[in-house]
């Protein structure tokens, strides 16, 4: 019985995988028209923006960077998403992640395109982006900021594509009959002539392995050195050594609570029922209480040492985010990134997975407008006595369509990926399933559950 | 066994000369790059092509430029019933974009009541945070001891002027609308004009006037004397009517340096007052009066929604929450 199971699971798996690859349906076209759209309008935004320059973002002088850095920076933190879950989880062991993996890696991906994007979009000179490798000083947080994401970008895709290697030779051979000539003479390229011999396991696993190991430094130093480009200035509310570790421990929240979402859509519309799990969102939502813990304490720590002192600019400063102007938004962000989602994830009363995507939701929001409340208002205190008090920052539409079309393209690249790669790794999950037979049949149960 | 051999071989040689030519790329490529880098920051020597600076011969005298600003004459020209001369002849003759005060007068609040006012240029700090952050090197110091910006260069990400701790970095969020004769104007870092679109812009002490042995354009523009460029190197310093020993005038004084337990070292010294050598009471309540631009601002742009043309660049400004310039008439 078991041993039947077993190979019917294998088959169900292969089907499950490579059956969207096939038929794109009218709604899947006109998803990506719907995006297609919003990237669209966003471009014609952006060649207003270049036509006119930055004057038609809602930036001026004194509040001189605005919707670009901070979605900037929520992109970056939506990226250790793949660090956290594919990395850190595969080096403890933790086997329920493995259907998890290649979304993660995939909304790791995605985000860094869309980071590096929204970096460029803000400079006032893109035409000399390439002066940041021909003249670039590694002494400015900036120069390792861009170091940081290409070297990250880069490690993401070879770790999305290294797994990928043995699903591509699958795909070679399954798809002879319903792929297209051209499809099957890409997969076969990808798949580098894998045969599954134990000498390529041994590489491929071996490869994986130090990947493993460099991606969790590489994406947290990643996101270190963001926080750099912020806190080795003097402004109030950056000029803080926590600001990097708050940065990192808020990137892997938002990063874990953004897996939730992302993982919930694939399983509704790619048919993962069987392999994504009520007890795979629950696992998840375990590091997203933890995370969310740790993000209250960092936060707590940060506002708590500089609110005690409360020098003349931090004072105005926090006028401005507790009972000022921004204080909407600072308090919209205590209660959708914290008290909302920890009671959604703790008190476990109703359906558990659309509770806990709509946590992460809420998350991801919150952490937002924590972008937004971290860059926004330091900008906003005056540093010399100009003798008024506030100066409102609000977006423009270009802004707007612009930080719209990095979401869209985040969205595009994710709804893409699902008809041309498998959307999970189906061949490990395969042989994790053998192997856990082989433990069941041995009396081993309890090892890898 | 033969194959398995040579595909060892192929493997070792491969593994060999990556290893060996990553080597020599780690001790080669980054560390004399990194001194040279180093070294440019410093001395500024890396912009020879664009930087007249570097053009000095190694035995030429080097200067290191300093301004003191007295304010017991600072009377923010409130008593001549137009906007602060200093401002306005910087304005004049840099062309600058409007709303942008390279040499800006602030008020400020005495400690038992009354005001003061403080022009503020830029402060040409030693340890310059806009130096520090900026990842090209577009901004950095000259020999005589001045920041400068190449507008050739500046990639326009505003690092800058998110480290600058005293609001003195202006950026060029459009192209400038400009009079016809700023066209004629020849560029250098030392006198930025015309202004370039996309790039940060600031005061530069009127390098290009010091170099000809002129005062700035905000010193001699000054009507109280209150502003007085001096040299560090000769302990010198002149308002254009007097001649001081810099060291002794600044010792003297009680000179104080804008915020200096954040360790920029201005190169711009503040003698305390309230302009009573001006003859104005500390609880004056005149205000100061706006700089004028007689080019106005930035072109036309379609207004900060997509739709009506009719939002010129003025009410652009104001609506998408322009700070500069305008709050201070209030």
């Amino acid at each position: 019985m078991r041993v039947a199971k077993a190979e019917n699971y294998a088959q169900r798996i292969e089907q499950t995988s490579l059956a969207p690859m096939k038929k794109p349906s009218t709604a899947y076209y006109a998803f990506v028209l719907f995006l297609l759209a919003i990237i669209g309008w966003g471009l014609y935004a952006y060649i207003t923006q270049l036509k006119f320059g930055l004057l038609m973002t809602g930036m001026r002088d004194y509040v001189s960077w605005g919707f670009y850095i901070f979605s900037f920076i929520f992109w970056v933190g939506a990226s250790l998403c793949g660090a956290l879950v594919s990395a850190i989880l595969r080096l403890t062991h933790a086997h329920w992640r493995t259907p998890l993996t290649r979304i993660a890696e995939l909304v790791t991906v995605a985000s860094l395109i869309n980071a590096g994007l929204m970096i460029s979009v803000d400079v006032g000179r893109p035409d000399r982006l390439l002066f940041l490798f021909a003249y670039g000083r590694f002494q400015s947080p900036l120069v390792w900021d861009v170091i940081g994401l290409l070297t990250y970008l880069l490690g993401s895709f070879v770790y999305l594509y290294l797994p990928l290697i043995p699903d591509f030779a699958l795909m070679r051979d399954r798809l002879k009959g319903p792929a297209t000539a051209l499809k099957l003479k890409i997969y076969t390229l990808l798949a580098v002539g894998w045969r599954g011999t134990p000498e390529q396991r041994q590489r491929l696993d071996k490869a994986i392995s130090v990947l493993t190991v460099m991606i969790i430094p590489i994406g947290i130093s990643m996101h270190t050195v963001t926080a750099f480009t912020l806190s080795m200035t003097l402004r109030p509310g950056w000029d803080t050594a926590i600001l990097a570790p708050n940065f990192v421990i808020g990137a892997l929240f938002s990063g874990a609570t953004l897996l939730l979402v992302v993982m919930g859509v694939y399983r509704k519309f790619c048919h993962l029922e069987e392999y994504i799990t009520p007890k795979h969102f629950r696992y998840v939502s375990y590091l997203g209480i933890v995370l969310l813990f740790s993000y209250l304490y960092f936060v707590v720590v940060e506002y708590l040492t500089i609110m005690f002192k409360l020098r003349l600019e931090e004072k105005e400063l926090f006028t401005l985010l507790l009972i000022g102007p921004a204080a909407p938004w600072f308090w919209t962000f205590v209660a959708t990134a914290f008290v909302l989602p920890a009671i959604l994830m703790l008190y476990q009363r109703g359906p558990t997975i659309p509770r806990l995507m709509l946590a992460g939701v809420l998350v991801n929001i919150g952490m937002f407008i924590k972008r937004f409340v971290i860059v926004v208002p330091s900008l906003e205190v005056p540093l010399m006595p100009t003798g008024f008090h506030f100066f409102t920052y609000s977006p423009s539409w270009v802004e707007i369509s612009i930080v719209t079309m990095g979401f869209a393209i985040f969205a595009l690249i994710l709804t893409l990926a699902a008809k041309v790669l498998p959307i999970m790794p189906f061949v490990e999950m395969i042989e994790e399933n053998e192997l856990a037979e082989h433990h069941q049949t041995k009396g081993d149960v309890g090892k890898e559950r | 066994m033969n194959n398995k051999k040579k595909d060892l071989t192929r493997r070792e040689f491969i593994k060999k000369s990556l290893g060996w030519a990553g080597l020599a790329g780690v001790l080669y490529l980054p560390v004399p790059q990194l001194l040279k880098l180093s070294d440019n920051t410093i001395t500024g020597s890396g912009q020879t092509s664009k930087n007249p600076a570097a053009e000095s011969q190694p035995g030429e005298k080097v200067r290191d430029w300093c301004m003191v600003i007295d304010l017991r004459k600072c009377d923010g020209c409130v008593s001549f019933d137009s906007p602060p001369q200093c401002t306005q002849t910087c304005i004049n003759a840099h062309f600058t974009p409007g709303g942008q005060q390279w040499i800006e007068v602030y008020e400020a609040e005495l400690p038992g009541g009354g005001s003061y006012f403080m022009p503020s240029p830029c402060n040409q700090c030693e340890n310059a945070p806009c130096v520090n952050v900026c990842p090209v090197g577009a901004t950095y110091h000259d020999e005589d001891g001045l920041v400068l910006i190449d507008h050739s260069r500046c990639i326009g990400c505003r690092m800058c002027m998110a480290a600058c701790p005293y609001h003195r970095r202006f950026f060029n969020w459009g192209t400038p609308k400009l009079p016809p004769e700023a066209a004629l104007a020849e560029y250098s870092p030392l006198y930025p004009v015309p202004a370039v679109k996309g790039t940060v812009i600031k005061c530069m002490f009127c390098g290009h006037l010091l170099r000809d042995g002129k005062l700035p354009f905000c010193v001699r523009g000054c009507p109280t004397k209150t502003l007085y460029m001096g040299d560090l190197n000769e302990d010198i310093a002149t308002n254009g009517r007097e001649v001081v020993v810099l060291s002794r005038f600044l010792r003297e004084n009680n000179a104080y340096q804008l915020k200096a337990e954040l360790g920029t070292q201005p190169r711009t010294w503040y003698i305390p007052g309230h302009g009573q050598e001006s003859g104005r009471k500390s609880d004056d309540k005149r205000k100061l009066m706006k700089p004028v631009w007689g080019w106005g601002g930035y072109d036309d742009h379609p207004g900060i929604w997509p739709w009506g043309e009719s939002n010129n660049s003025a009410s652009g400004n104001s609506t998408a929450g322009h700070p500069t310039g305008e709050a201070h008439s209030k």
